[in-house]
């Protein structure tokens, strides 16, 4: 790892100043993705501005209808909160799925949006639940936020505060897991919201994204029938070693159908 | 160089290191604290695991610096002079290793996954274990004495 100059935050506001005075300076939220980039010398920050005091961004609340989770919450605290399991139980399930016990203690749900890992699995929840990102500048809707591979809308030094996510009125979520590392091969987010269907689909392709057909064909209920024949084509999906793009394309209807029962 | 202070076993630690500097390097090479391993070094197999502030983590993942204050437990602080965390005890019991280099990770990881499900059955520690990987392949008597310092841990 390149060394850089370590800066700890004592607010979200001292956060940004500490950003924007720095050459080439990077947020560390749990650093489970970051800390191993660093390792690898994937990249070379100036400074790391450290967001671990910072514990007015942790927590889960209710606020109008919506579940609101700071973005410096852990996977574990999401997966195990009483609040998350009552009212979006899908959406605990999710983050009980990422990673391991000891990623999960640590990685937060801020950190995992902001990387937009093309196979992570909070962007399917984002986008299925139709959440809305808050920043230190501004809100900006789910269908706004994911703007391409580990690309967002998030401009230099932005700053996730926390998720709202709409409680929905039913939800399910399903993944075909890497044998190996456990992340999404493909990701399938349901839900029943009060703006109608939305799927939202990871690590199929390049970056999140809403799987409209699938959304026209259950308007009518949640019956993983209706998504039966339903063909996804594969252009443009990821192929790996993991997974040929055309596999993927076929466990998008898969994990879709399971996720709501089928 | 910028200084950093913890605890460490219950024993109050600082030193000066470097923004880069892990804290699985701070253990290892500033505290001589070399029961906690480094494996992969890419975050994958958990022998580095530790505790912090009571939840089981990957050292080797975790900047020195961004632990300022924070309580680490290591695989040092389990005994009781001479007398062995149930956790030890249950892998010694089990014959839970073969070369043992997975095993400081494994023991941490295994009380982390007792202290979270008070009733654990041997799918649950399967899969709590994902985490964890042993290259002898000696999964099943790790389970086993899981499995069994559960019951110990509960009296």
């Amino acid at each position: 790892m390149y060394d850089f100059n370590y800066q700890r935050a004592s607010s979200v506001d001292d956060a940004a100043s500490k950003h924007a005075a720095a050459d080439d300076a990077r947020y560390l939220a749990g650093g489970m993705t970051m800390v191993p980039v660093l390792k690898q010398r994937l990249d070379q920050p100036s400074d790391v501005v450290d967001l671990g005091g910072l514990g007015d961004l942790t927590g889960i609340s209710e606020t109008g209808g919506a579940i609101v989770i700071g973005a410096m919450t852990t996977h574990h605290d999401v997966n195990t909160s009483d609040l998350v399991k009552s009212k979006i139980p899908a959406l605990a399930d999710l983050a009980g799925t990422i990673g391991d016990p000891m990623v999960r203690n640590r990685g937060t749900i801020g950190g995992s949006l902001a990387n937009n890992d093309p196979a992570a699995s909070y962007p399917a929840a984002v986008l299925g639940l139709g959440a809305t990102i808050q920043t230190n500048k501004r809100s900006i809707e789910a269908d706004d936020f994911f703007t391409g591979m580990f690309d967002t809308a998030l401009e230099e030094g932005e700053l996730i505060t926390a998720v709202s996510f709409p409680v929905p009125e039913q939800a399910g979520y399903r993944h075909f897991p890497n044998p190996a590392s456990r992340f999404p091969i493909v990701g399938a987010f349901v839900a029943q919201t009060g703006g109608g269907v939305r799927v939202g689909i990871t690590g199929a392709a390049p970056c999140a994204y809403r799987q409209t057909s699938f959304e026209d064909a259950l308007a009518g209920g949640l019956d993983p029938e209706s998504l039966k024949g339903i063909e996804v084509s594969s252009d443009g999906m990821n192929s790996d070693i993991h997974a040929s793009a055309e596999y993927r394309a076929h466990l998008v209807n898969v994990m879709a159908r399971r996720a709501i029962g089928g | 160089m910028p200084s950093v202070s913890m605890t460490v076993n219950g024993k109050q630690v600082s030193g000066e290191v470097e923004g880069r500097t892990l804290l699985v390097q701070f253990l290892r090479e500033h505290l001589g604290l070399t029961g906690t391993h480094v494996g992969c070094d890419t975050s994958q197999c958990g022998a580095c695991t530790v505790h912090v502030d009571g939840r089981a983590m990957k050292s080797c993942s975790l900047l020195a610096l961004h632990l300022e204050g924070a309580d680490i437990l290591s695989i040092e602080g389990l005994a009781d002079g001479d007398t062995l965390h149930p956790m030890q005890e249950a892998f010694r019991e089990h014959h839970a290793l073969q070369c043992g280099f997975c095993t400081p990770g494994m023991v941490m990881s295994a009380i982390g996954i007792v202290n979270d499900h008070p009733d654990l059955d041997e799918k649950t520690i399967r899969h709590q274990l994902e985490g964890n990987i042993c290259r002898c392949t000696g999964y099943h008597n790790i389970v086993e004495a899981i499995g069994a310092a559960a019951e110990d841990m509960k009296g």
